[in-house]
């Protein structure tokens, strides 16, 4: 074992050999690569890379080194991915972290080191942006309870009056539930939660629906559940008689599975692909140049992120030594993001506006999605008050 | 009342989708005695065949029946470059090396196929409820799903009471040693029921797809509810794993339907739709445990 | 003590020797290793902390498993128990170690005499099935906690507090948590040592070859395999209290059945049944799983490098698309726990010459 230890260690010499010291700006990206969900991953980490692209690889004129860890969908395989990027990497800025688990999981490692920022491009969990919040903690994406704030005040304006909610039964999923109903008055003739990750079929779920007669049902399944879900809707007859309304199911990954099952579903967010500001048209035409396919809000996301902090690096100079600039600098969020300009909440999270979505097909017969309204203007989370930064 | 009957298709249907997965596990298990945890593996390359070669061929039909000797293939090459050597092994080395097989075939399948997952479309007849009485839809193609399944189930029984090669598969499942005895060639029946394992595993997989989708690593978390399920039958019994099959997927439909109302009418209802998800999750876990603790080898089990 | 090595005269002897004094005194040239640029301090002992914690759950595991005979497929709740009992108590605010310490093991302790009770009952793959089962439900539960946090667990904001003897800031708590599990795995080395190799271990070995005969001469197999059973839950509920201050955080997923699962391979992959087998074989998975990645990057380049200088860079494509290829890491994984299995029975631990048991 002793040669496999020092064999081991004379390989990490290796493999740290480039030695870029503080001539690099360094950026750890956490997603995920491997299993169901790599698809997520690969979605952010290609638009990581076209926003390095369109910087032209440098920072104020400093090179930018980003190392993309895998956090394999768990918890604590996320958080020795943070321990080796700030102990090891020694990297100025973490990103990525699509799971509230994972991101919760890896907080105190990042924040607590205290040379390094995390900048959530997904995952917003209320926690972090209550109790927990930090002044190394930035978010470009939204906090949980947001988007399905803003669908049930949708489903609310139409005047709907009984609601089914469905979801995943893990914290995200509850936390989606409980942003619906906060904005959504009317009554609520059913509610299941559905077992994380691995329930395959929702046959009990959709009879049930179907027995309860709701005007409307709501749901949150994210990524490939997303897509079982919206089939076994269509497979059981309740799509067409039931109108659906969601919160993380119909996206740009999920649509070329889904395809006309999508057609007539409404989703939130707060970044659709047609957002008419100039970046967001050269950011989502340079993609699909290179990729073929159209990027998703999690792409979109992880693209702010790193435009986030190249306005920061770029406002100091490549300087990173005071945290204390670079922490203001960030926070005034002085940067192109593709959903229009943004101000961060006191917490750290944007307060930006929500949009309702539906799903069309473009000039070349492929699915993609639409704006159709703004379901909020300018919102805040509502944690704001339970964190004590100002 | 309505809301029952389809429940209880619900339970059926979903019990006969098990019963495939774990048929071709306790065969495997049974007669070679070979814990083999690649076989959500094979369930999940049975979904990625059907789901190309229905791609290929434009009928989801077609790309099912091209599926199945494609999988037979898979597995006969698994069993001969690393199944073969695991036989006469503990089960430890079966879970470490077939654990391995499971890290190769996910990675594999993402090499090929890409990290999207795919969703398999139904032909339309297939893709629509039909009506069995005026106010009661069921899925066309869970009816399929259950006439399948049912037909595959006796199939089975056929096999392995009515023919010869069912004798052997018998002999071997309680007497390893003696089919070796009766001039039987032995390697071939082992090379052929794991290759029938992976044809069922396959079917399987390929008959959930279009419900579930089709992405990396969906066999793994099924893997585990196959083991419960022949564990609950007793290894190495048909029989047992088709009976557990329908009591799981009984309970597990009936608890998801049944369980936050009953559990409503004696908590709140902020507490009953917080235990209900997480005693749902946990019924079939009970069952096993109660099971076990009652009969030690499972409830058709001949030995441990 | 002296008897828990092998003699220094044999090859598996001075490997193990060599092993416990570079693992002991680590801390001491993690700064060499820093300032040489092979690895950094704080990520050495951070990575090392963990693995030397993982490594008592696997001795723990390999007392019954390995021993016994017993394959508790369920292992991993016990590190949850452990976590979540100091998790729960430091929530509340209550930060004693001296009381947070005990009542984890003692918990887990209580857990595996049920768990136990029930289980030992079956055998082989029932007994498999049963201790998983378990572990589920109780898993399920851990989620179920909404007010500790549920599927996305709970962040402890202090570690355990021992009237104040270890440090609780910078690189000074790194280099103390991780002396303090070092210590803890030598003394479980310690005790496991003497518990096979009394006549509590014989007759625990002896259920495991044959119970019948151990029945016969009069033992009472299944209160030796009880008790193996539950000492065993408690060294691992231990591990799991040192595994939440070590993440300063805890969740279900601590005791996933992928991680029970973890666990058997490290015991497998190390060596069953050798004392030192569980240790040789979390160093391995768990520094395969940290280091395969870059190592494959590394041969990618070599090859990439050696095979465009005969055969023309444009022939065999960018060095960028053969890095891809290190993403795919796990069926390297894979090939390698498959080879172990075939060609190396025993474990890395029959590598090191001749097998012996406690």
């Amino acid at each position: 074992m002793k040669r496999g230890l020092l064999a081991s260690a004379a390989l990490l010499g290796l493999l740290s050999a480039p030695a870029w010291g503080q001539q690099s700006i360094k950026i750890g990206f956490i997603s995920t690569y491997s299993g169901p969900q790599a698809s997520i991953g690969q979605d952010m980490r290609r638009s990581v890379e076209l926003a390095v692209e369109h910087l032209g690889g440098k920072m104020a004129g400093k090179p930018i080194e980003v190392i993309y860890e895998d956090d394999q969908f768990k918890p604590e395989v996320g958080k020795q991915k943070s321990e080796k990027l700030v102990q090891q990497d020694k990297v100025n800025f973490v990103g990525g972290y699509i799971w509230s688990n994972v991101l919760l999981a890896s907080l105190k490692t990042v924040t607590d080191d205290g040379d390094t920022i995390l900048i959530s491009s997904n995952a917003g969990p209320s926690q972090i942006a209550g109790e927990l919040c930090s002044p190394n903690y930035f978010s470009t994406s939204w906090q949980n309870d947001q988007t399905p704030s803003a669908m049930g005040q949708f489903v609310q304006d139409k005047g709907i009056k009984k609601v089914y909610l469905i979801s995943a039964n893990y914290a995200a999923g509850k936390d989606m539930l409980a942003g619906f109903k906060r904005t959504f008055k009317g009554e609520i003739v059913g509610e299941d939660l559905t077992k994380w990750p691995d329930q395959l079929d929702f046959s009990a779920e959709m009879s049930k629906i179907r027995a309860a007669k709701p005007d409307a049902v709501f749901t949150f399944f994210p990524g490939a559940h997303g897509v079982q879900f919206l089939s076994q809707y269509a497979q059981t007859g309740l799509k067409g008689t039931i109108p659906l309304y969601t919160a993380f199911v119909i996206d740009a990954l999920s649509l070329p599975q889904l395809k006309d099952l999508a057609l007539g579903v409404p989703g939130a967010q707060s970044w659709v692909n047609d957002l008419p500001n100039e970046q967001n048209k050269k950011f989502v035409a340079d993609f699909k140049k290179k990729h073929g396919v159209y990027p998703s809000f999690y792409g979109a996301q992880s693209y702010d992120t790193i435009m986030l902090i190249a306005s920061a690096v770029e406002a100091l100079k490549g300087d990173l030594s005071s945290k204390d600039k670079l922490r203001a600098e960030l926070k005034k969020a002085n940067f192109k993001s593709l959903r229009g300009d943004f101000k961060f909440n006191n917490n750290h999270f944007p307060i930006q506006n929500f949009y309702i979505q539906d799903t069309v097909k473009d000039a070349d017969g492929n699915y993609t999605l639409k704006t159709v309204g703004v379901a909020m203007k300018d919102a805040k989370d509502a944690y704001g008050d339970k964190c004590k930064m100002k | 009342m309505t809301l029952l009957i389809e429940q209880t298709l619900n339970g059926i249907q979903l019990g006969l989708l098990m019963f495939l997965l774990a048929a071709g596990l306790t065969l495997v298990f049974g007669i070679m005695d070979l814990v083999n945890l690649a076989h959500g593996s094979l369930y999940m390359f049975g979904a990625y065949f059907c789901a190309s070669f229905t791609a290929w061929t434009d009928s989801f039909v077609i790309g099912a029946l091209l599926a199945l000797p494609a999988a037979l293939l898979l597995g006969v090459i698994v069993e001969v470059v690393v199944a073969r050597k695991l036989y006469r092994r503990d089960h430890l080395d079966h879970v470490l090396a077939t654990f391995g097989l499971i890290l190769i075939a996910n990675d594999l399948v993402r090499l090929v196929w890409g990290p999207d997952g795919r969703r398999i479309p139904l032909p339309a007849w297939l893709n629509q409820p039909i009506y069995l009485t005026p106010d009661l839809p069921y899925p066309t193609y869970r009816f399929a799903v259950i006439v399948v399944g049912a037909a595959v189930a006796l199939f089975l029984y056929w096999l392995v009471t009515r023919t010869r090669t069912g004798m052997w598969i018998r002999a071997g499942a309680s007497n390893r040693t003696m089919i070796g005895a009766l001039g039987i060639n032995v390697e071939l029946l082992f090379t052929l029921v794991f290759g029938l394992g992976a044809v069922l595993a396959a079917l399987a997989g390929l008959m959930a797809a279009p419900i579930v989708t089709v992405s990396i690593g969906m066999g793994d978390n099924i893997l585990i509810l196959a083991f419960v399920i022949i564990v609950i039958g007793g290894i190495g019994s048909i029989k047992g794993a088709f009976i557990a099959a329908m009591i799981v997927g009984m309970i597990d439909t009936l608890g998801r339907a049944l369980l936050p109302d009953l559990l409503k009418t004696f908590l709140s209802v902020a507490a009953a739709n917080t235990a209900a998800p997480a005693l749902s999750s946990m019924m079939i876990y009970l069952l096993m445990a109660g099971v076990l603790v009652w009969r030690s080898t499972g409830l058709f089990g001949a030995r441990g | 003590m002296a008897g828990l090595l092998t003699p220094l005269t044999t090859w598996r002897g001075r490997i193990t020797a060599l092993l416990l004094v570079l693992l002991g005194l680590l801390p001491w040239y993690a700064p060499w290793l820093d300032a040489a640029g092979i690895i950094s301090q704080k990520f050495a002992l951070t990575l090392m902390t963990r693995v030397l914690i993982l490594a008592i759950a696997a001795v723990s595991l390999n007392l019954i498993l390995g021993y016994g005979g017993m394959v508790s497929f369920g292992h991993a709740v016990y590190i949850g128990l452990g976590g979540y009992t100091v998790g729960i108590m430091a929530h509340h605010g209550v930060q004693d170690g001296f009381l947070q310490f005990p009542l984890a093991i003692g918990l887990s302790a209580l857990l595996a005499l049920a768990i136990g009770a029930l289980s030992l009952r079956t055998r082989g793959v029932y007994f498999i099935m049963l201790t998983l089962a378990f572990a589920q439900l109780l898993y399920y539960v851990g989620v179920g906690l909404e007010a500790y946090g549920g599927d996305d667990g709970l962040t402890i904001n202090r570690r355990s507090d021992f009237a104040g003897l270890l440090p609780t800031r910078g690189l000074d708590k790194i280099v103390a948590f991780y002396i303090v599990s070092f210590v803890v795995l030598v003394l479980v080395l310690w005790l496991v040592h003497r518990l096979v190799n009394a006549r509590f271990g014989m007759a625990l070995r002896g259920t495991k070859s044959n119970e019948t005969r151990m029945q016969a001469l009069g033992f009472a197999t299944f209160h030796y395999r009880l008790a193996a059973f539950v000492i065993a839950g408690a060294i691992c509920g231990l591990a799991g209290a040192l595994l939440a201050n070590h993440t300063e955080f805890i969740s279900p997923a601590m005791m996933h059945w992928t991680r029970s699962g973890d666990l058997i391979v490290m015991v497998v992959l190390g060596g069953m049944g050798s004392l030192f087998g569980p240790l040789y074989g979390a160093i391995a998975f768990l520094l395969l799983e940290e280091f395969l990645p870059s190592l494959l990057r590394l041969v990618l380049t070599w090859l990439h490098g050696g095979i465009s200088a005969v055969l023309g860079g444009a022939a065999i494509g960018t060095l960028d698309a053969w890095l891809r290829l290190a993403e795919y890491w796990q069926i390297a994984l894979g090939t390698i726990m498959i080879l172990v299995v075939l060609y190396a029975r025993g474990g890395i631990d029959s590598l090191f010459g001749r097998p012996r048991h406690g």
